[in-house]
């Protein structure tokens, strides 16, 4: 399968007072056209503005320093802000964590799809209307015909994060980056709102970035999963392996902290200390401090992304394959 | 030996923090910081410094009187910024002038801050009627705008008391009514921060031990909400200064006597038609400045103390 | 929403009955208005007679409860300066102080949403820099030195506007209007910027912070990631979000010129209310000073029902009732 999105050696950049932050250091991923990626890791792991420098909106004093992004081999990441803004919503969509908040509250819900629908496409203010009604019937909200000119604030947060997918998609994007979908939500609705943009981006052939620290969503819904960890790939490859078997220690611990209903544990494994900050990443593989199979190569040479049969991981236990 | 460490240790947490960074890194504010202490120095030692102490009526001469500024022509040396209408030297009456609109300020400012800190804390702390009572005191106060209040009260004032009592008691009646008509603010921003600093797990912990009230509301919840309230405080004083001289320059304000800024400007307003500038120019460049410093230095000091609006 | 415009009645009619209380304190406790109507060698009976017929001897809510009845009626007393009807002085000098601060108000909301606008959106810009520099000069300018300063210049030094007064006015019924003749017009703009100046920078200052944190709000992250164009986003979706709390503030800036038009008035010998009620107070014209009070209130009261009624208008959140909000 071709490659729809490709990073390749990104690297992104805060200058602070105190020197520069290197919050995404030298990230390489690809996507496939219809595939689902999770990508995994901590808060302040990067993952997040991953996510945010694909679609072009990071926020200064944030930047790429470097590296590539290519949506269907057009490098998109140093496009002008007027033809990335034409490629955002309708080729990359996207969906962010707070439905509540997403949403303009002065504006009714179908005055949004129509705005997004006639910025994107030529459709007159009726077919656009249209539209909007099929999509708000498409993820499933109940009387549309009615809802459609309601505001956020008179929709249910399960409701909005509908709404909100339905703008994603509202112009068929070829990719779509969610950015925790469902951790503002009440686990009884995550579920839901789950599988119903997995069924929607499998019915349009739309392939997904899913931005998560649940490992149990990605367990369900991806096709793929990257871990990362302070600013980097620990590994990356088919989500069944790296679930059963994952290579590079830290992905072995984060598994381990999965329940499982079979085990017979009492408690669930879990990785001693925390991930460095950014301003005290160590010299050579980040996770160093932490690892309990650490040994001198890894404090002072960092590991690229290596081969271990199935997945790939950046640890130097794989150095000779 | 330990105070002095303290201290030591104090500055040089200071010197290390991000306000002083900031501080140092905007000239504007470093200047406006430095006109703002010159200010107050000149205002604090005012007698002792100016070239002729205009109070003293006996010293005044009025075959010296509508000199103009020292380089323009006529004008004399000694009178630098040229004299008024009764011979009094400007340059002296604008840093005498001074001193009283920022006594005036000062003062409103304490009364201001003390009340309504206080009653802030009172409101957030205590909550209920309590809570209910003092805010809806302050929502219809803040319906009306300050100067009204104060022109109010000094007008009750001026109904009260005999003519030359209020003379006397002019000042204290003007500080009181600045001070009665913003606490307010002082007051719904404290009470703001209480009610979230009450939730915390260090008031939690100290009501659990069994603290009075007043001790954590005064030692505990107090220097956590003083950092905005310093920010009221500043932008309050330049309020305060022209709040002041607005009402001497309405002629409500301090007697002529004792002139601040505003009254000054009051009596230059009456000569600036025949051509004698200077008499209210300069008090107005000098009321300009100082204000204009206090706010540069209150604006900066709420951007520094709360990075997210940057 | 009925409930809230009834509640914010109740509310009104409570502040309306605060003011008048303090009004009708200053005309019962400041001085003794017998003395000042009586002849100095009036006797104690001649006194205890007016003091029937004005009703000064009957209990205090009683003489509270005519104080509003005569209020209500428009009958606001003499001037113990002057002699005449406050009423009537009021009817002269309503229409100066109102044309005033409404060109004062346009001036200010005209300049300052724009600039504030502006200076949002191109925060980092040398233009908004220079922008916020003056408009920070503007709040530490005192209205009455703005007043002198364009005096001297367009009135002392170039000559080109007058420096007092309202020019010729044309009487519409009671109104006196300086809208209808050149010179009435030429009259209102040196002191209508006096005026309008420091709230224009307030409004500006405040819409600028405004349209900062909207800009910052996750709905116009998601508004930029659907790849709505930046017209859209900022002149739609952040300026109406904007204008939400710019409402309620530009509202009570209004109303503050109402009370500023005092220091303006003063300056230009504009013949309205604030100047009028500076004079009562030097010269403690009791029924004047309370007067004054009532009207302003009153108008203050009907500038926070418009700002409600906008409020309802713009923001969605009021106008429908919560149909669903459970998960």
């Amino acid at each position: 399968m071709a490659a729809l999105l490709e990073v390749e050696h990104l690297r992104i950049e805060f200058p602070t007072r105190r020197g520069t932050l290197v919050a995404v250091d030298d990230i390489s991923l690809q996507i496939a056209e219809g595939e689902v990626l999770g990508v995994v890791g901590e808060s302040g792991a990067g993952k997040s503005l991953t996510g945010t420098a694909i679609i072009g909106l990071l926020e200064p004093p944030g930047r790429i320093a470097a590296g590539e992004i290519r949506l269907m081999g057009r490098r998109i990441d140093n496009l002008p802000y007027e033809e990335m803004r034409k490629i955002r919503g309708k080729q990359i969509g996207a969906v962010f964590q707070d439905p509540l908040t997403s949403l303009n509250p002065l504006y009714s819900v179908g005055r949004q799809l129509v705005e997004t629908i006639q910025t994107h496409t030529d459709m007159s203010p009726t077919q656009a209307r249209t539209r909007a009604l099929e999509l708000l019937h498409e993820v499933g909200i109940p009387a549309a015909e009615r809802r459609i000119d309601h505001y956020p604030h008179q929709f249910s947060g399960g409701m909005r994060q509908r709404v909100v997918i339905a703008l994603a998609l509202c112009v068929n994007p070829k990719l779509v980056i969610a950015d925790e979908p469902t951790t503002a939500l009440d686990v009884s609705i995550q579920a839901q709102i789950i599988a119903l943009l997995k069924r929607l981006c499998r019915d349009h052939g739309t392939a997904i970035m899913l931005i998560t620290h649940d490992m149990g969503v990605i367990a369900e819904t991806a096709d793929r999963v990257a871990v990362m960890y302070a600013g980097r790939i620990a590994e990356i490859g088919p989500v069944r392996s790296v679930i059963k078997e994952a290579k590079h220690p830290y992905s072995h611990g984060l598994m381990g902290s999965i329940p499982k209903i079979n085990d017979e544990k009492e408690r669930l494994d879990q990785i001693e200390g925390s991930m460095p900050r950014l301003t005290e990443i160590p010299p050579g593989c980040a996770f160093n401090p932490r690892c309990p199979h650490v040994f001198d190569r890894c404090r002072v040479e960092r590991p690229e992304l290596l081969d271990t049969g199935v997945t790939q991981a950046s640890c130097w236990l794989y150095a000779h394959g | 030996m330990a105070i002095w460490r303290n201290f030591t240790d104090l500055v040089r947490r200071f010197l290390a923090s991000d306000v002083y960074y900031s501080f140092k890194r905007s000239p504007t504010v470093v200047v406006a910081f430095a006109l703002t202490m010159l200010f107050m120095v000149s205002a604090a030692f005012a007698p002792w410094i100016v070239p002729h102490n205009t109070y003293e009526v006996a010293t005044l001469n009025l075959m010296d009187a509508f000199l103009p500024p020292a380089w323009v022509q006529g004008g004399k040396l000694t009178y630098l910024l040229g004299t008024d209408d009764q011979g009094r030297d400007v340059f002296s009456t604008i840093i005498l002038g001074a001193r009283v609109s920022l006594l005036v300020g000062f003062a409103s400012v304490a009364l201001a801050l003390t009340m309504g800190v206080a009653l802030g804390l009172i409101a957030g702390y205590v909550g209920g009627v309590t809570d209910s009572v003092i805010m809806r005191v302050a929502d219809v106060k803040l319906s009306f705008p300050a100067i009204l209040i104060v022109l109010l009260i000094d007008g009750v004032a001026r109904g009260i008391l005999p003519r030359d009592v209020h003379d006397k008691a002019a000042v204290y009646v003007i500080v009181l009514a600045i001070g009665l008509s913003t606490w307010i603010q002082y007051a719904r921003t404290v009470r703001g921060l209480t009610l979230v600093e009450k939730n915390k797990e260090y008031v939690q912990a100290a009501r659990v031990i069994g603290l009075h009230p007043m001790l954590i509301m005064f030692r505990h919840v107090l220097p956590n909400v003083m950092g905005p309230v310093l920010v009221i405080g500043t932008l309050g004083l330049g309020i305060a200064v022209l709040t002041e001289s607005t009402l001497s320059f309405l002629g409500v304000g301090v007697p002529p006597t004792e002139p601040s800024l505003g009254t000054l400007i009051r009596i230059g307003n009456n000569f600036l038609f025949s051509g004698e500038w200077w008499m209210a120019i300069f008090p107005g460049l000098f009321l300009v400045i100082l204000v204009l410093s206090v706010n540069l230095l209150g604006d900066w000091l709420r951007d520094a103390l709360n990075p997210k609006l940057r | 929403m009925f409930a809230y415009i009834v509640r914010r009645a109740l509310q009104s009619i409570l502040v309306m009955a605060a003011v008048a209380f303090v009004a009708f304190a200053l005309f019962q406790y400041m001085g003794d208005p017998i003395n000042q109507m009586v002849a100095q060698d009036a006797s104690a009976a001649e006194r205890e007679a007016l003091r029937r017929t004005l009703g000064l001897d009957r209990p205090f809510y009683v003489q509270f409860l005519v104080f509003l009845k005569n209020l209500m009626t428009g009958n606001f007393g003499f001037s113990f300066r002057i002699g005449t009807p406050v009423a009537q002085i009021i009817a002269e000098r309503l229409p100066a102080t109102l044309e005033l601060v409404l060109v004062a108000a346009l001036f200010a909301l005209f300049i300052g949403v724009p600039a504030g606008v502006y200076t949002g959106l191109h925060r980092h810009g040398a233009m908004s820099r220079f922008m916020l520099t003056v408009s920070l000069i503007g709040v530490s300018l005192p209205t009455f030195l703005i007043g002198i300063l364009l005096i001297l210049i367009f009135a002392v030094l170039l000559g080109w506007l007058p420096s007092f007064g309202r020019g010729q006015t044309v009487q519409l019924g009671f109104w006196s209007t300086g809208f209808l003749t050149a010179s009435g017009l030429k009259a209102l703009i040196l002191p209508s910027i006096t005026l309008g100046l420091f709230q224009t920078t307030l409004i500006m200052r405040l819409v600028r912070s405004e349209m900062l944190e909207v800009l910052r709000s996750d709905y116009i992250k998601f508004a930029r990631a659907r790849g709505l164009t930046n017209r859209a986003i900022n002149f739609g979706h952040a300026l109406k979000n904007t204008l939400v709390p710019v409402i309620t503030i530009a509202g009570l800036q209004i109303g503050g010129l109402i009370a500023f038009a005092i220091i303006t008035e003063t300056v230009f010998q504009w013949p309205g209310m604030g100047f009028l009620f500076i004079t009562a107070i030097q010269f403690v014209d009791v029924p004047v000073m309370s007067s004054y009070l009532v009207l302003v209130a009153l108008f203050f009261v009907l500038i926070n029902l418009v700002v409600d009624l906008l409020y309802f208008a713009v923001d969605p959140r009021l106008r429908v009732e919560r149909s669903v909000s459970a998960h």
